[in-house]
């Protein structure tokens, strides 16, 4: 399936999710439903979601600590006093970034990483920006490859810097794997060119979004917007 | 610090988002001009580079990790506009293709993580560029310099937008002193990974850093440390916007001992400073009336008092010594 029908829905979802109120729980809770229910239609394994999901930890933890340092009115929770406008704030922060996250990562595991890129393209993001997008995305594994190689190096030679202290030989090796590649990707750039590259990759098997795709796209926003209406006019 | 959807609330993420859109697109049309057939692979590999190096985490202070920004690093290689715009696309991409970083956050993410320390570190390194000599160490301590500041004009930016659009009622103080202190630190790693970077590359491919583009050959290969002087006047600058402009956000309350004090009760024993009256008791100059400019003006001169009285101490110990010709 094309990749712009995609982004728009899930950039449309998200933007409904972070629109929701934060005190329609119910709301929430039937996205939730709704993901799941997009996660199973896409055979996605639950357990690849759950895995991605924990990147969004570290600013859900920060949402954990929110009611204990809070203003406002304050209650007790297990013996605990905690602010209520806090408990709120964490909520809505917590619900709110789940889902996101879930959203995007539904939106990552079923469109590859050069289809998405075209995908922008296709949706009139400047050809400067795609273009560059493309070989960033080749260039990560180019990067990956010379970083393995200069490891399996040092580490044959015996160093194994870990600390901050060490940082200088990390670091140096930093700027070295930057010129390496760069030149490697020089050759590349220059074999292309020889090749007869004009400067936009071509489209093998990008396949273009159909009415259906488009279809499914409203269908799904549309869920996700009237109950996000709904919750704003019943709160 | 890729913030997740919900973060902040829809109006900071709609304004946040128009203001990165314009400057982007603004960045965009430069782009254009400057950017030959050579230089699109260039700014491929320092997204992904960026990329790569922000997935690294070090440790700064108990429980806390910070990772690479690299906005700094990637204007000094390629120029600011370039910089910008291939900070922009690793946060777009790490949104749309990791999921990390939320879909509405792209607004503030996009200004905190890219324009902000890219055209801010860049504009702190050609401050310092001037300042510091014309020579290949001079290119790396400024970029040592520039990537501390640019973490830490970062940090600021997201603490101002949540005093305007927070979702919980935790205080601008609070979070400002949390982020700013932490990368502060942060700051650190960052600035020494990314002088090292560039002095590396500026040893075998000067031609790549385009922020170093006016020196020739022999000042490239001028890779003398920064002298004493330099670094006692940088110091000094950095002192100074401590002591006039960070401090105003210093927060009011009370001290551990003051607090207990307070607490316990025997706060009143306390009797007044024989110097309570001065012209800058409590760190305010008297007979101004502003109050933020009464607080820097005390603050410039109490760093510039203490610098007077340190250097004539430590000269004074350095010509007794010299003088003893049995100490040496």
């Amino acid at each position: 399936m094309a990749a712009e029908p995609k982004i728009v829905a899930a950039f449309l979802t998200v933007v409904a999710i972070a629109l929701t109120p934060r005190e329609a729980i119910w709301a929430f809770g039937v996205y939730a439903v709704l993901l799941v229910a997009l996660v199973r239609i896409a055979r996605i394994p639950y357990g690849f979601v759950m895995t991605r999901l924990v990147a969004v930890a570290p600013f859900v933890v920060f949402a954990l600590f929110i009611p204990f340092v809070a203003g406002g009115e304050r209650t007790e929770v297990i013996g605990v006093s905690v602010s209520i406008e806090g408990l709120w704030g964490a909520w809505n922060i917590y619900a709110k970034a789940l889902l996101g996250a879930s959203v995007s990562i539904l939106l990552t595991a079923t469109t590859e990483v050069s289809d998405v890129v075209r995908g922008l393209g296709v949706l009139r993001v400047p050809a400067v920006l795609t273009s560059i997008a493309l070989f960033m995305v080749r260039y990560l594994e180019l990067i990956a490859d010379e970083l393995g190689r200069m490891r399996v190096a040092m580490s044959a030679r015996g160093y194994d810097p870990r600390w901050l202290s060490q940082v200088r030989p990390i670091a140096n090796s930093a700027g070295a794997l930057f010129v390496r590649s760069y030149e490697r990707g020089e050759r590349v750039h220059a074999a292309m060119l020889s090749r007869g590259f004009s400067g936009t990759m071509p489209a093998l098997r990008h396949p273009t979004a159909t009415a259906t795709n488009w279809y499914a796209v409203i269908l799904v926003t549309g869920a996700f917007w009237v109950i996000a209406v709904g919750a704003m006019v019943v709160a | 610090m890729h913030a997740p959807d919900g973060f902040l609330n829809a109006g900071t993420a709609v304004a946040t988002g128009a203001v990165s859109l314009g400057t982007v697109g603004l960045a965009l049309r430069q782009v254009r001009e400057r950017l030959k057939d050579k230089a699109v692979p260039l700014a491929g590999i320092t997204a992904a580079f960026v990329f790569a190096a922000q997935m690294f985490n070090f440790p700064v202070a108990a429980g806390t990790t910070g990772h690479l920004l690299g906005a700094a690093l990637a204007a000094i290689l390629l120029g600011p506009s370039v910089g910008v715009v291939v900070v922009t696309i690793v946060v777009v991409v790490q949104s749309l293709v990791f999921a990390d970083g939320g879909l509405t956050a792209l607004g503030y993410n996009i200004l905190n993580m890219a324009i902000v320390p890219a055209y801010g570190g860049y504009a702190v390194f050609r401050l310092f560029r001037r300042v510091l000599p014309k020579t290949g160490g001079g290119v790396i301590g400024a970029t040592f310099l520039a990537a501390w500041a640019s973490v830490v004009m970062s940090s600021m930016a997201f603490s101002v937008e949540w005093l305007f659009g927070a979702t919980a009622p935790v205080s601008f103080d609070a979070v400002f002193a949390a982020m700013v202190g932490v990368h502060v630190l942060i700051g650190a790693g960052e600035a020494i990974i990314s002088a090292t970077a560039v002095g590396a590359v500026l040893a075998s491919r000067a031609d790549l850093v385009s922020g170093a583009a006016d020196l020739n050959r022999r000042q490239l290969g001028d890779r003398r440390r920064v002298r004493t002087r330099t670094f006692a006047i940088a110091a000094l600058m950095v002192s100074l916007v401590f002591a006039a402009i960070v401090s105003q956000f210093a927060i009011d309350d009370p001290d551990g001992l003051e607090r207990v004090a307070e607490d316990t009760g025997f706060a009143e024993s306390g009797s007044e400073h024989a110097l309570a009256d001065s012209i800058f008791a409590d760190y305010a100059t008297s007979g101004v009336g502003n109050e933020p400019l009464s607080l820097a003006i005390a603050g410039a001169v109490g760093t510039l008092v203490t610098l007077a009285v340190a250097s004539g101490i430590f000269i004074g110990v350095r010509e007794r010594r010299s003088r003893d010709p049995a100490t040496v």
